[in-house]
Order: C-alpha cells, then sequence, then structure tokens
C-alpha cells in the first residue's frame, strides 16, 4: 500500500491504495465516487472516462500512481450544479437508454466541446468512436452534443 | 371530460379481455382489490397517517405529495417512466409533481419480469384502472366534502374541482378522507382522446441523476463492511473445479477468504467455480491473477464452431429429427416447381455483452439473504436461490437497482446465485463483480443456427415450396431459448406446400434469450430467403411480399402461438415502402431493402437504404421503420429510443459480432476482439413511424429489431448483387465492378 494525494474535482484526496490500483477504483471503491463506470478494464469502452488536466483518459488503465499531480474531473465535478451545457442537453434531448455509459460519453463530449466549441458531425464521431453505447443511442448523444454546442454559445434550440 | 366505462361491454372491453389472455387471471389479481391486492399495501412502504394509499402503486400524502411505485426492472427500456406515466394520465397528477421509486420485489406488485416486451401489455389496461380508481375516490372523497352529487366534480392538476361553484380541494387535502373511502368495484376510465400525457415525449425519471454521476445501477451499491468478490469459473462451460491453490490465493494482500463452490450441474444455474473475497474490487482483481485451478472440463471440452458447422452440413442430408410442420408435398412441388431456389443461411452465437458487467450484493445474517441486484427477472432469481441454496422464500429479500442493459442476459439469474452462495460464506455484505471476460464467456448465449432451404416457384413467380430443415443447438437435449423454431413461423400457413424440420445439436454452451429470440435470427433468414425468391422469379420484393401475405385479414395460430393479423402487417409494410420511396430507382452500388417480420405482438417493416462501394465498403444511410403496436404509444420519446437503439443494436450485431467456439470455450474476452457498433458506423437516418390502430397498446424493446439485418442485407443485394447467407456480414467480400 502507498499514500498517494490527488486532486479530484477541485479537491485534494488522501488515499493509501497499492500503486497499481487503478484511478477508476480509487474512485468508485475509496472514494465513492460511483458515476464513473466499470465496462471493460482495457480501455476499451470509455465507460471510465474521466479527465485529466482537460484530456479525456481512462480511469480503468490509468494505475494511481500516474495520475501525479494531474487535475482530475469526474462526472461528479464536471459542474459545480451538475448544468454543464452537455448535462442540460441530455436530459433536453432524453439521450440516456440504460444510461450506464452516458458519464464517460458526457466527459469525452465535454473535452471535444473544450477545444472545439461547434463540431461538425464528422468531428463528433471521430472523437466519441472510444465511447460504446451498447444500447444505441448514438444518433441522440451526437445531436445533444450539437444541442450542447447550442446553449454554451447561446444559441436557439431545434425546438 | 368524457368518459368510457370499462364494464360496458363494447370492443374496448372485449378488446382488454383477450390481450391480457387469461385476463380473468390477471384482472382478478387487481380486481380483488377490496380484498386483496388492489386493497394492500406493499411491505416495502409504511403508511403515514393521512396517506392514501388506494394500492400498492400510488401514495398521495396530506401534503399533496404523490408517489407513484414503479414495479418493473428499468433495463434501458424506459419503463420506469412509461408506466407511471399511464398512472399518471388516469390519476389526473401533474407529471412534475410525482416522483417514482422503484419497487422492490413483492408479491403485491404482481409478475416483475422485464422479458418478452410484455411489461406494456400485460401492465397497460390495469395500470389505467390503478390511476383511475384513485382519482374515483377523491373526485367522491370532494363530492362528500361539499355535500354535493360527485357527477358535478372532475379531477385536474392534482386536485378535484366543482364545476358549478368553482370550488377546488387539492389531492393532498383529500388524502384523509378518500383513505376512508372503500375501493369502488367499477371504474370510469379516461377518453384516450383526453389523454394529455400518454403519447407525449417525457424525458426519462433518472436521466438527471445519470447526468450527473449519482449512483442507480447494481455496482453502485455500497454497504457499510461491504467486501468485493470475485468468481472464476471453467472456461470449459460447467468443468469442476479440481484442485486450486487457495493458501497461496489467501495470503495475497487485501484478500478475506478463497474457496470453492461445488455448483450444480444445472447449466444456466451455480456453475462450479473459486470464489475470491475481498477488501476492494481491486485486491480481488489482483489475487485472481494469482489463482490456479486445475479443472475437470468434462464432456463438452471438444465443442468448437467448425466441428458444428461439419456436422450440421452432413445431418442437412437426412431428413429432421423433428416435423415441425408438414404442409402438402415439398417434395412433388418442388419436383414439378418451374424454379427452385436451395441454398443456407448460417448465423454465429452471439453475447448480449451489456455495458454493466453482471453483478450483485447480497448479505446473509441469521439465515436471511438480502439481495441489490440488475435483474430482469427479479423473482425468478429469488426461486433459484430458494431451490438452490435451500433458503426460504419469505427469508430472501430483493431490491431491484437499474441495469446498465439487459437485452434478455439479466432474466438469467446465475450471477444472482453467485452472489447468495457467497454471501452464505462471508460474513458481511458483498458485492461480486464479474470482468469483462467473465461476462463474454460466460454468457447465456444466442444460439447459433443453420437453415437448409429450399424454395420453389410456380410458372407465374408464385411461392409455392418451401422447405426449412433447421440445425440448431440443445443442451442435454433440450433446444435453448431462441434455438426452437416454430412450426407456425412464416412463411408456415401460407405456403401451400411447407416442409419444417429441425434437428438439434447437443453441445456445452449455455444458451438464454436475446432480444427478441429466435426472431433475431429467424427473420434473417426468412426474409432474406423471400428476397432470394423474389429475385429468382424476377418479381420486385415489395410485390412478392404482398402477393405472399394474401388477402387475409387474420391467420390463426396453432395450440400455443398468436394469431397473425395479416391486414396490420400488409399496412405497415405498404407504409414503409412508401415512406422510403420504394420502387425509385437508385444508381448501381445504392440499394434499398424491405423486410417485415412479427414478433412480441408487435408488427414491423423495415426498408434500409445502402450504399456499398467497389471496394466492399458498406454503409447504411437510412432506415425507415414503421411499427404497429397498437393504440396507443405511451411515451413517444421512449418508444423512438426503444425503435433506434433496436436498429443500431440489430445492425451492430449484423455486421460485426460472432463469437469463436474451439475446445469448447468461447475464444473472444473483451470489447477489443468482440467489436460492437460505435458511433461512426451509426450513421444512419433512422425514421420512425408508428401506425396507430385500434387495437391492444404492446411493448416495443424487441419487435423492430428482427427485420433489421434481412433489410439490409436485401438492400446490399440491390445494390451489389451479392447476397449474403453467414453472419457477422462484416467478414462477408462486398466487392463489385
Amino acid at each position: 500500500m502507498s499514500k498517494f494525494t490527488l486532486n479530484i474535482n477541485g479537491r485534494s484526496h488522501s488515499v493509501d491504495v497499492a500503486e497499481d490500483t487503478p484511478l477508476l477504483w480509487v474512485l468508485r471503491d475509496t472514494l465513492g465516487l460511483v458515476g464513473t463506470k466499470f465496462g471493460c478494464g482495457i480501455g476499451a469502452c470509455g465507460s471510465c472516462t474521466v479527465h485529466l488536466n482537460g484530456v479525456p483518459a481512462p480511469a480503468c488503465t490509468t494505475p494511481v500512481s500516474a495520475v501525479g499531480r494531474s487535475k482530475v474531473v469526474t462526472i461528479e465535478g464536471l459542474d459545480p450544479k451538475g448544468a454543464h451545457p452537455l448535462q442540460q442537453a441530455w436530459q433536453e434531448l432524453d439521450v440516456p437508454q440504460c444510461g450506464y455509459c452516458q458519464a464517460g460519453q458526457i466527459m469525452t463530449a465535454a473535452a471535444l466541446l473544450g477545444k472545439n466549441p461547434d463540431p461538425s458531425d464528422a468531428e463528433i464521431d471521430a472523437a466519441m468512436a472510444g465511447n460504446l453505447c451498447r444500447c444505441g443511442a448514438y444518433l441522440r448523444i451526437r445531436e445533444g452534443i450539437h444541442r450542447a454546442a447550442q446553449i454554451a454559445t447561446g444559441r436557439r434550440g431545434r425546438k | 371530460m368524457s368518459a368510457s366505462s370499462v364494464q360496458s361491454p363494447g370492443r374496448r372491453s372485449f378488446m382488454r379481455k383477450s390481450l391480457i389472455g387469461g385476463g380473468g387471471l390477471v384482472l382478478g389479481f387487481y380486481l380483488d382489490a377490496s380484498g386483496g391486492a388492489l386493497g394492500r399495501v406493499a411491505k416495502t412502504s409504511g403508511v403515514p397517517a393521512g396517506e392514501f394509499t388506494p394500492n400498492a402503486f400510488i401514495r398521495v400524502s396530506s401534503r399533496g405529495a404523490v408517489t407513484l411505485i414503479s414495479k418493473q426492472p428499468e433495463i434501458g427500456q424506459g419503463i420506469k417512466t412509461s408506466l407511471p406515466m399511464v398512472i399518471a394520465e388516469e390519476l389526473e397528477v401533474d407529471w412534475k409533481d410525482v416522483e417514482i421509486v422503484q419497487g422492490d420485489l413483492d408479491p403485491a406488485y404482481g409478475r416483475q419480469t422485464a422479458g418478452g416486451s410484455t411489461s406494456t401489455p400485460v401492465n397497460y389496461e390495469n395500470f389505467r384502472r390503478l390511476g383511475a380508481t384513485a382519482r374515483a375516490m377523491l373526485v367522491e372523497a370532494a363530492a362528500l366534502a361539499w355535500g354535493v352529487p360527485a357527477g358535478e366534480c372532475f379531477a385536474e392538476r392534482s386536485a378535484v374541482h366543482h364545476r358549478p361553484s368553482r370550488r377546488s380541494l387539492s389531492y393532498g387535502r383529500l388524502a384523509a378522507r378518500a383513505a376512508a373511502l372503500p375501493v369502488p368495484n367499477t371504474v370510469a376510465l379516461k377518453d384516450p382522446a383526453d389523454f394529455k400525457l400518454l403519447g407525449t415525449r417525457v424525458g426519462g425519471v433518472d436521466n438527471r441523476a445519470i447526468v450527473t454521476g449519482k449512483p442507480l445501477f447494481g455496482s453502485d451499491v455500497r454497504l457499510p463492511g461491504m467486501r468485493y468478490a470475485v468468481y472464476e469459473k471453467c472456461p470449459v462451460f460447467g468443468g469442476r473445479v479440481l484442485s486450486a491453490n487457495l493458501d497461496a490465493v489467501k495470503a495475497q494482500p487485501g484478500v478475506r477468504d478463497a474457496f470453492v463452490i461445488e455448483g450444480t450441474a444445472h447449466i444456466n444455474g451455480l456453475m462450479p467455480g473459486v470464489a475470491i473475497v475481498a477488501d476492494s474490487i481491486w485486491a480481488a482483481f489482483s489475487a485472481r491473477r494469482q489463482l490456479r485451478v486445475s479443472w475437470d472440463e468434462g464432456k463438452t471440452a471438444g465443442d468448437s464452431w467448425a466441428g458444428f458447422a461439419a456436422r450440421a452440413n452432413e445431418l442437412s442430408r437426412r431428413p429432421g429429427a423433428r416435423i415441425l410442420r408438414r404442409d402438402g408435398d415439398v417434395a412433388a412441388a418442388l419436383a414439378g416447381a418451374a424454379k427452385t431456389v436451395e441454398t443456407a443461411y448460417t448465423y454465429p452465437f452471439l453475447s448480449h455483452a451489456p455495458q454493466e458487467p453482471q453483478n450483485c450484493t447480497a448479505a446473509f445474517r441469521n439465515g436471511a439473504l438480502e439481495l441489490w441486484a440488475p435483474t430482469q427477472n427479479p423473482g425468478s432469481g429469488q426461486e433459484m436461490v430458494t431451490a438452490t441454496l435451500g433458503i426460504p422464500k419469505e427469508k430472501i429479500a430483493l431490491h431491484i437497482t437499474r441495469s446498465g442493459g439487459g437485452f434478455g442476459r439479466r432474466l438469467s439469474g446465475d450471477f444472482i446465485l453467485e452472489a447468495a452462495a457467497i454471501a452464505m460464506r462471508t460474513p458481511a455484505p458483498v458485492q461480486l463483480l464479474w470482468s469483462r471476460e467473465d461476462d463474454l464467456r460466460h454468457d447465456h448465449y444466442r444460439p447459433g443456427g443453420f437453415h437448409f432451404l429450399r424454395g420453389g416457384l410456380d410458372r407465374g413467380g408464385r411461392l409455392i415450396a418451401w422447405h426449412d430443415h433447421f440445425v440448431t443447438f440443445a443442451n442435454a437435449g433440450r433446444p435453448g431459448s431462441g434455438a426452437a423454431l416454430s412450426g407456425d413461423e412464416f412463411p408456415g400457413r401460407w405456403v401451400e406446400h411447407c416442409l419444417l424440420e429441425q434437428t438439434a445439436l447437443d453441445c456445452g454452451i449455455p444458451m438464454g434469450p436475446w432480444r427478441a429470440p429466435g426472431s433475431n435470427a429467424f427473420a434473417w433468414v426468412i426474409q432474406s430467403f423471400i428476397d432470394e425468391l423474389a429475385h429468382a422469379g424476377g418479381r420486385d420484393p415489395l410485390e412478392f411480399r404482398l402477393e405472399l401475405l394474401g388477402s387475409r385479414d387474420e391467420v390463426p395460430g396453432g395450440p400455443g402461438t398468436l394469431s397473425y393479423n395479416v391486414a396490420r402487417m400488409r399496412n405497415v409494410v405498404k407504409a414503409a415502402a412508401e415512406k422510403s420511396g420504394w420502387g425509385q430507382a437508385l444508381p448501381r452500388g445504392r440499394g434499398r431493402g424491405l423486410a417485415f417480420h412479427f414478433s412480441h405482438r408487435g408488427y414491423v417493416a423495415e426498408v434500409a437504404e445502402v450504399t456499398v462501394t467497389n471496394a466492399g465498403r458498406l454503409s447504411v444511410d437510412r432506415v425507415v421503420v414503421v411499427s404497429d403496436i397498437g393504440a396507443q404509444i405511451v411515451n413517444l420519446s421512449g418508444a423512438e429510443n426503444q425503435v433506434q437503439g433496436a436498429v443500431l443494436d440489430g445492425l451492430g450485431a449484423m455486421l460485426f459480432q460472432g463469437l469463436g467456439i474451439e475446445r469448447g470455450r468461447v475464444v473472444q474476452g473483451n470489447y477489443d476482439d468482440y467489436p460492437m457498433i460505435r458511433m461512426p458506423d451509426a450513421r444512419a437516418r433512422i425514421e420512425v413511424h408508428f401506425l396507430k390502430t385500434d387495437y391492444p397498446v404492446t411493448g416495443l424493446g424487441e419487435p423492430p429489431l428482427p427485420p433489421l439485418a434481412p433489410a439490409v442485407c436485401n438492400a446490399v443485394f440491390a445494390a451489389t448483387g451479392k447476397r449474403v447467407r453467414q453472419l457477422p456480414l462484416s467478414r462477408a467480400d462486398l466487392r463489385w465492378d
């Protein structure tokens, strides 16, 4: 076991875990932040996507020892009021089916919008290709990203 | 508000009874109400004083808060939103004021299985009645309070209003009075023309929690002192533990215990294996890497897909083991046919691969078991625990959590049994979590299959002969779920000379229901072969299908099968053709394909439009889906989600998925070698249409899936002249010039 001090959602957390423990399990089991999901354990489905210094990363293949001073943001910390444009758009368009993948989808999409405020369909598809949605909610996920881009820039919605 | 009495004889009343089928029983459950279930309160909800609780599903507090219980498991099909909407509509409450609570497993709720697209058809009319009963009691309470006839009062927006005097009383103020009234024996349902909520777009009730990462799912359960468990099973299904290095595993950091579970011989039950219980899931995963087990792999360690295929080919030359249907004389008809086509279709075993791996949390204290399970079938899970582990039913409490996908996988109770067995040996609550590899390699799979087909046309290009020798899979002689063809499967009952035969290959691979069991494969085979025959006769595939469906309005089913409403099917086929622009010319390399299928009470036709490049690269550009699931779409937003999801699920399975079976085990292990559809392959425009008809309201989770694969494969043929007879399609060579 080793001690690590992590910056998660703007707060400092000290944890004592095996150093090969993936960040995913530190979040879920040590800190009780269960919004980040386990899907595959090999970084192939995107369910566990978090931000490390604003860049989307699979928490299931990121050992806690590799996090260092990086700022970790999870779905719980994406917006203080849970009102990020993507979180608004997801509710407005009723994007989720089972919902299990959606935290990861939103985190990947948030990073995309962070660097590209108005992405095209092709840019969305390329950025989101690592995020599996087993229910096949892809059409609304894509629409939701467009809608969030509108909300963020104060443009009018589809309705 | 006009209202139609459910007691009045007539079509509506008749329909409801015929819909529920054994309806007396189901209705009886609710009707017994005054002395039985309707007057009873679920054990999970205590009733504070002054609260109006007319049945197990509705609570109105003295402050006016309305709580509705969702009894069905939520797996992404939207039932936690849609069924409470049905109550809210009749109860006349504002949806935004309603709180939805997931019910535990409780006999007061009746059947709680989410499977077979039955949640809506089984509950829709009953839930209307529940809401209407509560509304009638609130109206009666107000009428008594005012000393006016109930007929002068009406309910709207969580209050009762007295029309002549314009007085109002909120539901909260009426709750205590209503609670003192007897439950009426008859109630008036709303006229659907007056529906305000049903048929509109309503967002999922858990959406806010989902997008902010709140705990909802089975694997999110956290209990004080909870431990984490993994369970290693033999890679060959049902293999038994000969020995394991338990002492070495127990010495690993964070490990509390490791032990062998003998299990049973039931291939869909508690498999033998080794459990590791640890302080964290990572400690359990890490210790598992040190686990060494010597297995008795059993009799099926020689199973392989190549072996199955070779055996199926041999069997195809012999008569089938079972005759499912024999009409006319197929051999003579084929011999005399103007044109015949003979070919074979093959599809692989599939995994469900829900994104949340199987898991269950269990606490065993003083002989009682408490379970938290992402399950589609809580009642069956409870029964399996009783039957296998001997815990009496009344000592098992089961909390239904949201499921991270179901697709039929969570109808099985294996993961519940494993958690229960581990909990019985663990002095603390314990969460069993499967790895992705466990999930893919220990699924209850969609069975693969082989169809050896012959079809014959007369001089006019009419289909006169159909012969399918279906070689399927069985465990110990019993075909798996979705592995048995019905003698009534289309086009049986339509073609004059029809022979349906079935031979089962015994195997050790567990099988289970996969979204639209049977139909998800049979529709592809049948609607593809019909297309082949249409083209062989130089016929337009739409016209050929309409001729085949014929002019009858209804074709009765045999014992145990539903009758087939041909008129409804003709209408969805024609509508799909019309909305898709069927018949309009497309350049080479582009094509349209049509397919229809009746399953789970739903009538669905789909037209796919595809582009295939010379290099053989396929893109599915557009899918038009026309469904007839009866008189009412409950939640339009959820319904569209189900159709789009079913189309993309069907597309992904058809394009990419096929399990390798070698040495009795599944070859693939994770999403890297078992590819699922991703966003770049989900570019199709999916157009969702519903034909509203005067038939009972039925479910939508499954019916739109089966027609997708044949519609796409038929479109590929139209574009390229290449017929896909083996899935997955991504292994086919679609190059053309």
